[in-house]
């Protein structure tokens, strides 16, 4: 019974992305939207901390990446980059969803 | 799939609305069925017919209705939700007295039933919101 | 897969600052009459949701409190309150409203819904619905 997970938030202002990320469970995915892909930029405190999860994939909006200036050689490793067809994907491939809102 | 996508937060204020669309969009690219969309929180305000956002930007209510003509969506407004923030059709406008209604055509206006109706019947419930 | 779905409402957010609170709370209540199978988490500043003693006089809003110690009418039985959540913001159970609800199969007893659990437990009642409604 996998879950999707969504994180909106920057991990700067809010603590949505460790409330998500102690609560996953291994085989989840947490996708990072909106403000939420503020926590994948290399140096940053959140991405250490993404990076020390283990079991459980990571992705990010592509969208919300753009426009927010994050390319990909500011990006940590091991985050997947989906489109919104992505996101759909990543809906129905997982058993339900829980948006941290 | 069947899908059900829950609007929380109103346009131009929160991303959330633009990400539902997005999200709107690509499912039904992918071929599955947009069970429905229901709008509740400030969400609802998703629905007025009066916005008139500049016209270098999007119409978040037109691209709403258009989308719900051209697949047939049923976009579903909260009532509770909507009375609180003056969203009303004409049946509401008369019932209450107002003097005016601002549904945009595509939305629909009804009961909160409509939602656990979608977490039934829809494989899977999206919600976005802030 | 059976009629009957696990709903599962996730409260997160404290009451007054934003609607969710009690916009999450109007749908429990209209989603009772569905007949699925309900219970409600609470964790995070929705822990705050359920802190007793409640005075929105002086703010002049409506205090919606009552309507969670009715839950139990609705045959609302389950309410997790996560203890991480409780003990991070200094609260305890004791600091919580009653929550109660007739056990039919026990001769109508009056018992608390109110379980407090653990972090853990909480993502395994999360993997464990079927539908989750996150407010």
């Amino acid at each position: 019974m996998a879950l999707l997970h969504t994180v909106n938030k920057s991990p700067y202002e809010r603590n949505t992305l460790e409330s998500c990320l102690n609560h996953v469970q291994e085989g989840d995915t947490v996708l990072l939207i909106e403000d939420g892909v503020y926590a994948v930029i290399k140096g940053g405190r959140a991405a250490d901390v993404l990076a020390s999860v283990k079991g459980v994939k990571i992705a990010a909006l592509s969208a919300d990446l753009k426009a927010r200036g994050i390319t990909a050689d500011k990006m940590i490793d091991g985050v997947e980059v989906v489109d919104y067809g992505g996101f759909v994907d990543l809906v129905t491939s997982n058993d339900k969803v829980q948006a941290w809102l | 799939m069947k899908l059900g996508i829950v609007v929380l937060e109103g346009p131009y204020q929160h991303e959330a609305s633009d990400t539902a669309y997005n999200f709107t969009v690509a499912a039904l690219e992918k071929g599955h069925e947009v069970f429905r969309v229901f709008f509740y929180h400030d969400g609802v305000n998703n629905a007025t017919r009066l916005m008139v956002p500049p016209q270098d930007d999007r119409h978040i209510q037109k691209r709403w209705s258009e989308l719900a003509e051209k697949h047939n969506l049923d976009l579903v407004v909260c009532v509770a939700a909507a009375q609180r923030r003056g969203i009303l059709d004409e049946d509401e406008m008369k019932r209450h007295g107002k003097d005016a209604n601002n549904i945009a055509p595509g939305f629909r206006i009804s009961g909160l039933g409509q939602l656990i109706e979608a977490g039934i019947q829809c494989d899977r419930l999206v919600f976005f919101g802030d | 897969m059976s009629d009957v779905k696990k709903f599962l409402y996730v409260n997160r957010k404290a009451p007054h600052g934003t609607i969710y609170a009690l916009e999450s709370l109007e749908v429990v209540l209209i989603g009772a009459a569905f007949e699925q199978d309900v219970a409600l988490a609470f964790l995070d500043d929705g822990v705050f949701q359920l802190v007793k003693g409640w005075d929105t006089s002086e703010l002049g809003a409506k205090n919606f409190q009552p309507a969670y110690t009715a839950l139990g009418d609705y045959d609302v039985q389950k309410v997790y309150v996560e203890r991480e959540s409780l003990e991070e913001r200094g609260l305890s159970e004791d600091d919580l409203i009653e929550m109660t609800y007739e056990d039919e199969d026990d001769d109508f007893a009056e018992k608390s819904s109110i379980r407090i659990v653990s972090r853990e437990e909480m993502a395994k009642i999360m993997a464990d619905a079927d539908v989750i409604l996150s407010f």
